[in-house]
């Protein structure tokens, strides 16, 4: 069999105009930066009559040229992936054929964004994202990535062949190469070429993404259930037990983060369990949390706070102690058929050390927020009142401090996306034949310059899902400041 | 107070290196594998490795005297004990504050000697990444600060988005197969046109760098360190320039027509800078970050790479140095940040 070229028979037309529009775009936005320095922003004509005739001027129109040439290049690039999701393998290349192994997150994509902009204004601060280009671009990137570890995780379906499977001659093919011995019912491409180890690099890669949506966002939300709980009581009360705080959350941002991964995350290490007791302490935040938050909310209504409480509690008691216990390790509380899942341990101490790190952040962001928010009138008016301290943190201060907070939520599930990369680059914790883009990002280094592509996949991939969070975040402050 | 962070700081990583599954290790690869477990603890007790904790720590530091043992043989073991020095020669206290650093398993010299050559080559690569990074950053921010929300400032602040979502490792990645590879990417595509000698217009590892720095060699890596902070230093200068160039004064000298030159030159820059320079110096745990991954990636043998090193390798005290040297230079930055801010604002300076 042939192997496929990047886009196929229907490239040998279309590509030449790809390449022609994105010249033109390139050549307009160059112009139009010089443009904006040496050309006059509006062309003014002097009638003879005295009165003075304003047109748009040179750079209005430049600006249009860019605008219509970016129009006819994202245009393109839905005429590739369309014809690439509704022709037969081959006749677009290996764009065509990403595009129609992608065609669920296209479809989930496009559904997600039309509902939310027709009901845009109904939506609070989601709905107002979608008045702001860049937060619209973020927002796409990243559920982008989020469907995409969505279809493969549950239903299996974007990949095309086993993450870890090695097929016989496909050792560092270049991207499209077709398989040696083609058997029924398998995919007949590497699309995106294989690995060292002739493994499927396309694969692998969209395999990699559910570690990281998996991993990334939860880790970010434990961080912040122990920043929140630790900060909020640091800046309400203040005094010793702010200094105290404060001191350990300095003691951890003084240690460079690669250093404490080194210390944390070796076999020996864990070994003597130090992460399970790490993860039993910082797994029991989300609890305190919540049970404070529900009984500073209802504690004047016995009846149901009781049995709210009572019942959120218990499951969640049972899903942390099936969390933190496990067969084999030190914490090994209950019994086996009580305990629901267990947590690989390579996965559990690279989600402890990821939220033992980005906690003290969290809780000098909200420590800040809590400081400056204290001296409002309605936290005055609260205490007047007589509501209990907890009452004033939790209900008062925190959904007054959410502005700052989602935005910072958004910037740091992009930065522990970062620090497992991190991790996986440096074959910390996560096993090495592991999918995962910072694991496969060091596999494909070591052949780098002859074989660039097991590493530019994975490395693109994580490239774009912070670049879209960042985005997102940048978005989100913009549209919260506008009020 | 600082004194306590670094204690307390020095006194986790003494606990974390010194736990009972790394000294095993450390035995056995320092006898031979096969030990039992008796000779694993019989080695251990011997060079004292078996005291409690604090006690180790302090003799570490050099303030209680160093655990030393005479064996039945005669032959003297024990912290202080360096090979090829005569046992009557031995110091009672080896310790950090006798300037003593302990002797590196992996590499059998002293890890003062080692270390010294690493931080030498890591200076070299820290002060490159500085010439490039903190000028360029501060310069874009100015400009796109200066027109809040034109399109420059639009463009560069999409720019340093990008630069700070890009971390070192796929940066890096990205860098060496596009520029150092002599298949892919321009190198040979410039070759092809005449305009470089090479097949690739820089070299992808920094090995060669040790000797001697060239642009060949070193742009890479400097390039890569330099990039993840940029974005985020350019981010700093642009919000605080498009403060200052809102304030009152700045209208004031608007109003009275000085140029536009003369107001972002004379008046809004210094004001501008303050922020950024607290944001520079904070920057530096974060460098230290990438600079170990750059080193491990370009096979630039220095601090970083040493740090990587020790710890694949087990080798206890050059660890302990090496976190000794970043805990320190982390608190020396954020002591210099505190005081260059107070320097450089007025407004504390005379409250």
């Amino acid at each position: 069999m042939e192997p496929l070229t990047w886009t196929g028979s229907f490239g040998a037309i279309v590509d030449p105009v790809f390449t022609l529009v994105a010249y033109i775009f390139i050549a307009a936005v160059v112009l139009q930066i010089i443009g904006s320095y040496l050309l006059p922003p509006v062309s003014e004509v002097i009638n003879a009559d005295g009165t003075i005739g304003r047109g748009t001027g040179p750079n209005a129109m430049i600006g249009l040229g860019v605008k219509y040439s970016l129009l006819a290049l994202v245009a393109l690039v839905l005429l590739y992936i369309l014809a690439g999701m509704f022709t037969p393998l081959g006749t677009v290349g290996i764009v065509g054929a990403l595009a129609a192994q992608f065609a669920p997150v296209w479809i989930a994509l496009v559904v997600t964004f039309l509902l939310s902009i027709t009901y845009k204004r109904r939506l609070g601060l989601y709905g107002k994202l979608f008045d702001s280009m860049i937060g619209m671009i973020g927002f796409g990137l990243l559920m982008f990535w989020f469907y995409t570890a969505l279809f493969v995780g549950l239903f299996d379906m974007i990949a095309v062949h086993d993450p870890l499977t090695q097929l016989s001659g496909m050792k560092n093919k270049v991207p499209g190469t077709p398989l040696r011995n083609l058997e029924e019912g398998v995919y007949p491409y590497y699309l995106l070429g294989g690995d060292n180890l002739a493994r499927d690099v396309f694969s692998r890669m969209v395999h990699g993404s559910v570690i990281v949506i998996v991993i990334a966002p939860f880790a970010t939300l434990f961080a912040f259930m122990v920043g929140i709980t630790l900060g909020l009581p640091a800046g309400y009360f203040g005094g010793k037990l702010d200094a105290f705080l404060s001191f350990l959350a300095n003691l951890v941002l003084a240690f460079p983060v690669i250093l404490l991964f080194y210390l944390l995350v070796t076999p020996e290490i864990v070994a003597t369990g130090i992460p399970n007791y790490m993860a039993m302490v910082l797994f029991a935040f989300p609890i305190i949390f919540v049970g404070v938050l529900l009984n500073s909310r209802f504690y004047t209504r016995p009846k149901l706070r009781t049995p709210l409480l009572s019942a959120i509690l218990l499951v969640m008691i049972w899903l942390y102690l099936s969390a933190i216990s496990a067969p084999g390790t030190v914490i090994n509380v209950l019994p086996g058929f009580m305990d629901l899942f267990n947590i690989n341990s390579g996965i559990l101490v690279v989600f402890v050390s990821v939220v033992f790190v980005n906690s003290p952040t969290v809780f000098r962001i909200v420590r800040g927020l809590v400081m400056d928010i204290q001296t409002r009138d309605y936290v005055a008016a609260a205490q007047t009142r007589g509501e209990g301290p907890w009452y004033i943190m939790l209900w008062e201060i925190l959904p007054n401090a959410r502005g700052p907070l989602i935005v910072d939520f958004c910037l740091r599930i992009g930065y522990t996306t970062i620090l497992l990369g991190t991790l996986g680059f440096f074959g910390l914790g996560l096993p090495p034949e592991s999918p995962d883009w910072g694991t496969t990002i060091n596999d494909g280094r070591k052949l780098l310059s002859i074989y660039p592509h097991p590493a530019i996949v994975p490395a693109l991939s994580l490239l774009s899902l912070v670049l879209g969070l960042n985005l997102l975040a940048d978005g989100l402050r913009e549209e919260s400041l506008r009020d | 107070m600082m004194l306590l962070t670094a204690i307390c700081l020095t006194y986790i990583v003494f606990f974390l290196t010194n736990l009972y599954p790394n000294l095993e290790k450390l035995a056995k690869t320092q006898g031979n594998f096969r030990m039992s477990e008796e000779a694993v603890a019989s080695y251990l007790g011997d060079r004292g490795y078996l005291q409690p904790t604090p006690i180790k720590y302090l003799q570490w530091l050099g303030v209680l005297p160093g655990h030393a043992m005479t064996k039945e043989d005669g032959s003297v073991v024990g912290k202080c004990v360096r090979p090829g020095v005569a046992p009557e020669d031995t110091p009672r206290y080896c310790g950090i504050l006798q300037g003593d650093w302990g002797f590196s398993t992996v590499a059998k010299e002293p890890v003062a000697n080692v270390l010294g050559s690493r931080l030498a080559n890591t200076g070299k690569l820290m002060f490159w990444v500085m010439v490039v990074m903190v000028p360029s950053a501060l310069i874009i921010g100015v400009l796109a600060g200066m027109n809040e929300g034109s399109r420059t400032d639009r463009t560069l602040s999409t720019a340093s988005i990008l630069s700070t979502a890009t971390p070192e490792y796929v940066s890096g990645v990205i860098f060496i197969a596009l520029l150092a590879s002599t298949r892919n990417g321009i190198g040979p595509w410039l070759h092809e046109m005449g305009l470089i000698e090479g097949k690739a217009l820089f070299k992808g590892t920094a090995k060669t760098a040790m000797d001697k720095v060239t642009f060949e060699n070193f742009t890479l890596p400097v390039l890569t360190v330099a990039l993840y902070g940029m974005g985020y230093i350019a981010r700093m200068t642009r919000a605080s320039m498009a403060e200052v160039m809102t304030a009152q004064y700045i209208r004031t000298a608007r109003l009275k027509g000085v140029s536009f030159r003369n107001i972002v030159m004379k008046h809004a820059l210094r004001n501008a800078l303050i922020a950024p320079f607290t944001v520079i110096m904070l920057q530096f745990p974060w460098l230290l970050n990438g600079v170990v991954i750059v080193e491990t990636l370009f096979s630039y043998t220095g601090f970083g790479w040493q740090l990587v090193n020790a710890a694949g390798n087990n080798d206890i005290e050059m660890l302990l140095a090496v976190s000794v040297v970043s805990v320190f230079v982390v608190l020396v930055t954020q002591l210099i940040s505190d005081i260059g801010y107070v320097y450089l604002n007025p407004r504390i300076r005379i409250s």
